[in-house]
């Protein structure tokens, strides 16, 4: 099928604590098409961030198997793997754990187009430039150190890193969870743009079933391991089906303005 | 009637020469039994507030201005009139201490309890902050809890010496929404029942908007205004409220994606 960026099939990872075995993931499938963003929302412990680090490759699956673009993602190894990971991009929720906090932003940025290639050594200063535009960051912020940054443009930073290798799966694992409210509101809009103009598809991970609402075309939830529900946004948050999904739609604060 | 709890008056923190103040010339009332929100973002001085309010500045902070308590008649004494729950349980707990032995300390040193009568005290509260099992987890120590549990055992902590105010410092903001939405109601529950002052600090107005009575919105150092919850929300005077108004989303705001029709 040709409308199938990424397909999970019964990706199964447990952990042992002592003697307890526990199961992060159990029988996960999910699809995503080209440009979709699917929201994947669950409590702490749901095995979200244990699905995006398999994804990633930064961890291993116990079973299952995923394929991305055409291939069989978790046979990769080796240079097939680093070449490969050009097309698959994380933002993690606390950018300032994942810069070395000493390195400017340029420096952040010309590591990605260096060691994918991305562009000519000579066209690498100017992608830098087009990047940051790209994120709404002036161009001299380059020279700057990532920890002058707040925590909004160094959020932004890292979306320009994610995109340098031109992806066409972002992951974001709570990208926006530790922003400020105004600063959230913002970078959602950076992110439904980007997909807009470029075509990424995302699959955007937040225990915040308001957040997830606002960016994602169809949303997964996960209890314990397992996806439980899928869904088109509007539908699951409408009328959901599962104990996990009414959990989430009834812990969202609303904002109370009128006397009760 | 309810009278001022706490009163400050032109109060001022800075944390070092050179460094733009942390809090800036606050005038605001505490008022006894109210359950009063602090909202602000990053940088706004909510959480110097909390410490200022209890004592917890680091040395070398420079305060100015004024912090009375007409409610109490003398300067509080930390863990007796006011307590305290931070927003990382994880830290703010004794990673080597049993949780009874956390809980039972304050009820033993400010109430003159013996250790015997502190533990049974320190059951009851984990009962009454919801631990499933009191009795055993009296045993556990902080790592083999959850989050959420970790944060009831803070609470019930902090409010083992009857405190007359608890104050909240961004103590859902770790937690992921359902388990928020939990202790948020489990503080709500906690505060009528025993008559405490509760102070919300929080970035998230929404979250504040669904329990308090009062509101005061922070901004870089300075408040920008306060009120009762529902005027605040309702007709806020200044554009910043407004905006955090603004920016709040919930399953009714339209999503910013073009949404396929059926």
């Amino acid at each position: 099928m040709n409308d199938v960026l990424l397909s999970v099939e019964n990706l199964s990872k447990g952990f042992s604590s002592g003697a307890r075995q526990v199961a992060a993931l159990d029988n996960v499938s999910l699809t995503i098409a080209p440009g979709e963003t699917l929201g994947l929302v669950g409590a702490s412990g749901s095995g979200k961030s244990t699905l995006s680090r398999i994804l990633l490759r930064l961890l291993s699956a116990d079973a299952g198997s995923i394929r991305f673009e055409g291939v069989d993602w978790l046979a990769l190894n080796g240079a097939s793997l680093r070449r490969r990971r050009a097309r698959m991009q994380i933002v993690f929720q606390d950018p300032l754990a994942v810069f070395n906090p000493l390195a400017s932003v340029g420096a952040v940025l010309v590591d990605p187009l260096r060691i994918h290639g991305v562009v000519a050594k000579d066209r690498r200063r100017d992608e830098i430039v087009m990047l940051l535009e790209r994120v709404g960051l002036p161009a001299d912020y380059a020279g700057r150190p990532v920890r002058a940054l707040s925590g909004g443009q160094r959020q932004r930073v890292a979306i320009a890193r994610a995109i340098a290798t031109r992806p066409s799966l972002l992951v974001l694992d709570e990208a926006v969870s530790a922003l400020d409210v105004t600063v959230r509101g913002r970078i959602l809009e950076l992110l439904v743009d980007l997909q807009k103009e470029q075509g990424i598809a995302c699959l955007f991970i937040s225990h915040d079933l308001a957040v997830v609402r606002a960016v994602s075309h169809r949303i997964a939830v996960m209890d314990g391991g397992r996806i439980v529900e899928t869904g088109p946004a509007a539908a699951l948050v409408a009328a959901p089906q599962s104990d996990a999904a009414r959990a989430l739609v009834a812990a969202v604060p609303r904002l109370v303005t009128d006397p009760c | 009637m309810s009278g001022i709890f706490c009163s400050l008056r032109q109060l001022s923190v800075t944390y070092g020469r050179g460094v733009a103040a942390a809090l800036d010339g606050i005038d605001l009332d505490i008022v006894a039994g109210e359950r009063l929100a602090i909202i602000g973002e990053s940088g706004s001085g909510k959480s110097t507030l909390a410490r200022a309010l209890a004592g917890l500045l680091p040395e070398g902070a420079r305060v100015g201005g004024e912090m009375l308590w007409p409610g109490l008649g003398h300067a509080p004494r930390p863990g007796r009139d006011f307590g305290v729950v931070f927003q990382d349980p994880g830290s703010s707990l004794n990673p080597v201490l049993t949780i009874g032995e956390q809980v039972a300390e304050g009820a033993r040193r400010h109430l003159g309890l013996s250790w015997k009568q502190a533990y049974v005290r320190a059951e009851e509260l984990l009962g009454r902050v919801r631990i499933p099992q009191p009795e055993k987890t009296m045993r556990a120590f902080p790592h083999q809890l959850s989050g959420g549990q970790r944060q009831r055992v803070a609470i019930a902590a902090a409010i083992a010496a009857r405190p007359a105010l608890l104050i909240a410092d961004e103590a859902t903001s770790a937690l992921d929404v359902v388990v928020q939405a939990e202790i948020v109601r489990l503080l709500d529950g906690l505060v009528r029942e025993d008559g405490m002052t509760l102070l919300f600090i929080t970035h998230d107005i929404a979250l504040a908007s669904g329990f308090v009575d009062r509101i005061a919105v922070f901004r870089n150092a300075r408040l920008v205004e306060a009120g009762p919850v529902r005027s605040v929300l309702s007709a806020p005077k200044s554009d910043y409220t407004a905006a955090l108004i603004a920016s709040h989303r919930d399953l009714a705001t339209p999503p910013l994606i073009a949404e396929v029709q059926p």
